[in-house]
């Protein structure tokens, strides 16, 4: 929808990382039997559910990891509900539940070789050995959130809607020139 | 007299030179100085008064350990009471300021303290001031407040404007002290491949080898040291720290580094200070060894300073302690001072030693270099008044009452043996051994910190194991008092604890008076409290209690080793979480709107919710009036968005929602909305919220806005842990949608006019229906119910949307005066109506039936949460306090809380009491002050008057009425 607004509207900051509200984006929780999920998935989106910790990328968009029985898709904004209508047809009688939650969240893009520096100034998380398409729940300083490795340089991180200006802030304050530590290199 | 010396100074750079301040006077350091070497080398022994006695104090140390030299640094936005000169970087343009004297640090007041010694022991303040207990709040404390402490606290108005953060880290091994022997075990761990973080507190590795000139592997310390760090430094498996103190070990090995990022770079763009939370699978400490002062009469005089200390200040900034320097030992080690100064040029007056005999190859070199050496001698008191003169001598295994010789001197170092740094190996609980030979503890190896695993996972290295790099070296001998048998006199002289004034004779006091636990005696002495956490006197004190009480020092034991290792500040701790991101600020979709608009904000969990919109010259209650009389006639707006919204769904789902809510959900028709409650297995009630049927398997269920995430959790916590079969998801969907009330009799017509595809009127869409649909092109739904007795509607669309559909319905009420309301307004429209709301009618300890809510509650079912404790014989007892109505019969508003007096006591001596308020407003409905309240028997005694306690001490009549106030019929709101 055109008059969607995100909770960032759009923010950015620079410094140590490039930091950048992603904007509108497609989410829908998917709680079930993985499998039973996974079926879905390829069927509707041409996608799979990832391994523990991981997340699946494809044309479609990406399906993240949450819990041994939730998953969580990403997609564009305007797909989500046709998609998850479809999931849900896709699965039946199964005992699953598909839920649009695009509007619950907030999602943040940073960028930069010191990307995993930053983060784990906030998060409680070992970024060594982190590999692209690896995700993890945890927190960002006093807030609940997920981040995951686009590439090498490339992460997104996750957040509820109602806190996005707080995450946003600390993640922007961390970052600021002079903070650098070098811790992975 | 402290000077600094022609040559020398292997960490200063003698071509930038440093200007600096102490108590405004301009001194000249260099790059590389130390604070402490800065003042030593420009001639500044005196540098502070003591805490009780306030006698002249100088600088003992060299380290972290320091327990004299603390100064006020900074000013302003950058003042900071209590630093250690001895720990601070000295920079161009620092300002240092001495503490706790009046008027002048060369001339203070409260020196007359020290010639009133004698009334002033161990427990003096506990002794004095104990009795009348009335005058200790209002007379004794104030007063000793002000004359207690050490610094100043920082101007409450100021700021610090500096910035501050944490870092998460993860090792295999961490390892804590950059001496010689921690630069081997990171290397050791690092070449077998693990990750390793190595910290060093001072901005230099190397510790003590550096300094006193050992050899290692054929080179020197320092070059072995340059080139193992550089190697260090070039792995990437390696991070090395700098400037950084490993504060506190935690279960786990979960430990705290401080990183003094920027305290030598003021006004850098960077953050000050940075605290390390490592997570690491083994900790070693490397944390060197601290050397024991002696104690004899005058060992606090300024000038009399650690011997490991005066020669670290020449090494490493070369400033001598003074022109002619003493030095008085039982060890071998302290001769390695007199050595070293008398290389550099200082006159040595003599070595006083309290060995019958100093036989090892130092006393040796000592006197092969032309050091005097005098043997069984003790030091019986240092004479001088704000500085040493000299040093009376007497035998050490004597009273002091015969001085062979004073020796004239202006410095004197002491030295009483080391004493390992235990503290690291000890936070967790590592157990201590008593070494008979070095008179000191050392880890016990066989009883470490215990990790997950069972096994230790904190080892201590070199000097911290007791290895003190002594081989060699002739016996020492344990000097606990100098002389062995000092008279009273001299024993009053004798400091422990310089820092807390604690003399011996204190520590034998409190032995005499009872103390016999050495926990006991440091809080009735202070010995060994405040900022340095007794490192220097911790050792001596115990052994005075331990000979006081005539048991061998591990029998007394040591006071408890408790994190950080020395104060770390306060904005570290903090971290990033300060100003705008001091704590998550949730926020709704027109959370800028209400900002926008002057909201006065109420906070409701990490939420603000508008309380009330006050226009210009409008007061907070004139704006709720407002907002109260717009919606009752005609229509206003609620941003409901932090109610909870909990969608359950599954084959067993009903029957889930049947053991949640104490009344029937399972049999509610698809379309359809129901008010329910929520109690917690004890019966008491947890949350309300109107639960609607989205289809077949599917439930939503708002909760209270404080609720959403508790009881999210909860039912997740049933479904995982004990309903565990049962096939039902539950998804937090409260933050997807934001929810607008839109309420008052025009609410429909606003709706209307937004245009949509869902019929608004009455007969298709009747009171407790839902409907999905569009409005205003956008897609909602619907939910008809009413918290207020108005012709309401909550709208649900998605959080994308609010904004905009939130300004739709403001335009499209216009024409009806449309105003937004707030909390407030909502508060007292629901107390009109008799609604409770969970924490004002709630508090934990009511029961749905206490409320009246009997209603609620199904009969038809065998269980729900709850269920049973609600029959418990206290929960079915009639004498309960119920829920009513109350008016005062003057028309004003009860005080919120207020009680109802009885006459008589309880058994507890309180008054007795028959009810209370929970809720009380002025309603501008009906132009009085309404309330609700709990009253025992309270719907059995309608009409009654009944007297509560009133604003001004007094008590108010008030009638015990129905609680809905307003349209009884509830015709407003079936429309």
């Amino acid at each position: 929808m055109s008059d969607a607004v995100s909770a960032l509207k759009g923010a950015r900051a620079s410094g140590m990382v490039e930091l950048a509200d992603a904007g509108p984006t497609g989410m829908i929780t998917l709680r079930g039997d993985l499998g039973v999920l996974g079926g879905a998935l390829a069927s509707v989106l041409g996608l799979s559910a990832p391994e523990q910790r991981r997340v699946v990328s494809g044309e479609a968009g990406e399906v993240l990891w949450m819990s041994p029985d939730e998953l969580l898709v990403v997609l564009p904004y305007d797909k989500a509900p046709e998609a998850a209508a479809a999931l849900e047809a896709a699965l039946g009688d199964a005992f699953a539940t598909v839920a649009v939650v695009s509007d619950g969240r907030a999602l943040i893009h940073l960028s930069g070789a010191q990307t995993r520096d930053v983060l784990a100034k906030l998060m409680p998380v070992d970024f060594a050995g982190f590999e692209t398409g690896e995700l993890r729940r945890s927190r960002v300083a006093q807030v609940a959130a997920a981040v995951w490795r686009r590439s090498d340089n490339d992460w997104s991180l996750i957040c509820f809607r109602s806190v996005a200006d707080y995450v946003f802030a600390s993640l922007a304050t961390v970052a600021k020139p002079g903070g650098e530590v070098g811790l992975y290199r | 007299m402290s000077h600094r010396l022609g040559t020398g100074g292997r960490l200063i750079d003698r071509t930038r030179p440093l200007d600096f301040t102490f108590n405004g006077k301009t001194m000249r350091g260099y790059a590389g100085d130390t604070l402490a070497s800065g003042l030593l080398g420009a001639g500044q022994t005196l540098v502070g008064r003591s805490f009780k006695y306030h006698r002249p104090r100088g600088i003992v140390a060299s380290g972290a350990e320091e327990p004299n030299a603390l100064v006020g640094l900074g000013e302003g936005q950058r003042f900071e009471p209590n630093q250690r000169v001895t720990t601070t970087e000295l920079f161009s343009g620092l300002k240092a300021a001495s503490q706790n004297h009046w008027p002048s640090l060369e001339f203070d007041v409260g020196a007359i303290n020290a010639k009133l010694w004698r009334f002033l022991p161990a427990g003096f303040y506990y002794k004095t001031f104990i009795s009348p207990r009335p005058l200790w709040k209002h007379v004794y404390e104030p007063i000793i407040r002000r004359s207690a402490g050490l610094g100043k606290a920082p101007d409450a108005e100021t700021r610090d404007i500096d910035r501050y953060e944490q870092l998460y880290a993860f090792c295999d091994v961490l390892v804590a002290g950059g001496g010689v022997a921690g630069i081997r075990a990171a290397l050791e761990a690092a070449q077998a491949g693990k990750r390793v973080i190595l910290t060093e507190q001072t901005a230099h590795f190397g510790g003590r080898a550096v300094v006193d000139g050992y050899e290692i592997d054929g080179q020197s310390a320092e070059s072995w040291v340059d080139a193992q760090l550089a190697a260090l430094q070039g792995m990437d498996n390696v991070t090395v720290l700098p400037r950084t103190m490993v504060a506190g070990v935690h279960d786990h090995g979960y430990a705290l580094a401080y990183e003094r990022v920027a305290d030598h770079q003021p006004g850098a763009d960077k953050p000050r200070h940075r605290l390390w939370r490592v997570r690491a699978g083994q900790i070693v400490a490397a944390t060197g060894a601290i050397e024991r002062p002696l104690s004899f009469a005058g060992n606090d005089l300024p000038g009399v300073m650690l011997a490991a200390a005066i020669r670290d200040y020449a090494v490493n900034f070369g400033v001598a302690a003074g022109k002619k320097v003493a030095i008085v030992t039982n060890n071998d080690d302290a001769y390695r001072t007199a050595l070293i100064l008398n290389d550099l040029g200082v006159s040595i007056a003599a070595v006083i030693d309290a060995r019958a005999e100093a036989t090892g190859d130092l006393p040796a070199k000592a006197r092969a270099a032309g050091i005097r050496v005098i043997e069984d001698a003790a030091v019986r008191k240092v004479e001088g008044g704000k500085s040493v003169t000299g040093v009376q001598l007497c035998r050490f295994n004597s009273d002091g009452g015969a001085v062979f010789e004073t020796l004239a001197c202006d410095a004197l170092g002491m030295s009483g043996g080391w004493s390992p740094v235990v503290h690291l190996w000890s936070h967790c609980g590592g157990k201590l051994n008593w070494d008979e030979a070095g008179a000191f503890f050392r880890p016990d190896p066989n009883r470490p910190p215990l990790g997950h695993d069972g096994k230790g996972f904190v080892s201590c290295v070199g000097a911290a194991n007791g290895d003190l790099g002594n081989e060699g070296e002739a016996p020492m001998l344990p000097v606990w008092l100098m002389p062995a048998q000092a008279s009273y006199e001299l024993r009053a002289k004798a400091w422990l604890d310089p820092q807390n004034d604690v003399k011996v004779s204190d520590v034998q006091l409190a032995a005499r008076e009872g103390y016999a636990s050495v926990e006991h005696t440091k809080r009735y002495t202070t010995l060994g409290m405040a900022t340095d956490q007794g490192k220097l006197s911790n050792i001596n004190g115990l052994a005075i209690l331990s000979d006081a009480l005539g048991q061998p020092i591990p029998q007394t034991g040591t006071t408890t080793f408790r994190p950080p290792y020395t104060p770390i500040s306060l904005g570290a701790i903090t971290g990033e979480a300060r100003g705008e991101i001091f704590q998550p600020l949730r926020k709704t979709p027109m959370h800028g709107w209400h900002e926008a608009k002057g909201a006065h904000w109420e906070p409701v969990g990490h939420w603000r919710r508008p309380y009330c919109y006050p226009k210009q010259g409008e007061s907070h209650a004139e704006a709720v009036s407002r907002e109260i009389n717009q919606t009752r006639k005609a229509v206003g707006l609620l941003d409901a968005s932090t109610l909870g919204k909990i969608l359950v769904k599954g084959p067993d789902a009903g029957r889930f929602m049947d053991m949640l809510y104490t009344n029937m959900m399972s049999n509610l028709k698809v379309g359809k909305c129901r008010y329910g409650l929520m109690c917690n297995e004890n019966g008491f009630l947890s949350d309300d919220g109107v639960v609607a049927r989205l289809s077949e398997d599917t439930w939503l269920c708002h909760t209270t806005s404080g609720g959403a995430d508790r009881i999210h959790a909860w039912m997740e916590d049933w479904l995982q842990c004990e309903w565990w079969d049962w096939k039902v998801h539950v998804v937090n969907l409260t933050e997807q949608f934001a929810q607008i009330a839109v309420v008052g009799p025009k609410a429909r017509q606003v709706l209307e006019k937004l245009g949509g595809d869902i019929d608004l009127s009455a007969d298709s869409f009747p009171f407790m229906d839902w409907k999905e649909g569009h409005l205003g092109g956008i897609a909602a739904r619907i939910f008809r119910i009413s918290f207020s007795g108005e012709l309401s509607y909550e709208v649900a669309v998605p959080a994308s949307q609010g904004l905009a559909f939130w300004e739709k319905l403001l335009d499209a009420g216009e024409e009806f005066g449309i105003s937004p309301y707030g909390t407030e307004a909502l508060h007292v429209m629901r107390a009109e109506k008799g609604f409770i709301m969970i924490g004002d009618e709630t508090d934990g300890t009511v029961i749905p039936q206490d409320l009246n809510l009997n209603w609620a509650i199904s009969k038809k079912k065998d269980d729900f949460l709850g269920k049973r404790g609600m029959e418990r014989e206290a929960m079915v007892s009639p004498d309960r306090w119920k829920l009513v109505g109350l008016e005062t019969l003057d028309g004003s508003v009860l005080p919120d809380g207020a009680l109802a007096p009885l006459p008589g006591k309880n058994a507890n001596g309180q008054q007795e009491t028959q009810g209370r308020v929970t809720s009380t407003y002025h309603s501008p409905t009906l132009g009085k002050g309404i309330a609700m309240g709990l009253v025992h028997n309270g719907p059995e005694r309608m009409g009654e008057v009944i007297a509560f306690q009133s604003a001004s001490g007094g008590t108010v009549s008030a009638r015990i009425v129905d609680p809905c106030f307003f349209d009884k019929a509830g015709e407003k709101q079936n429309v």
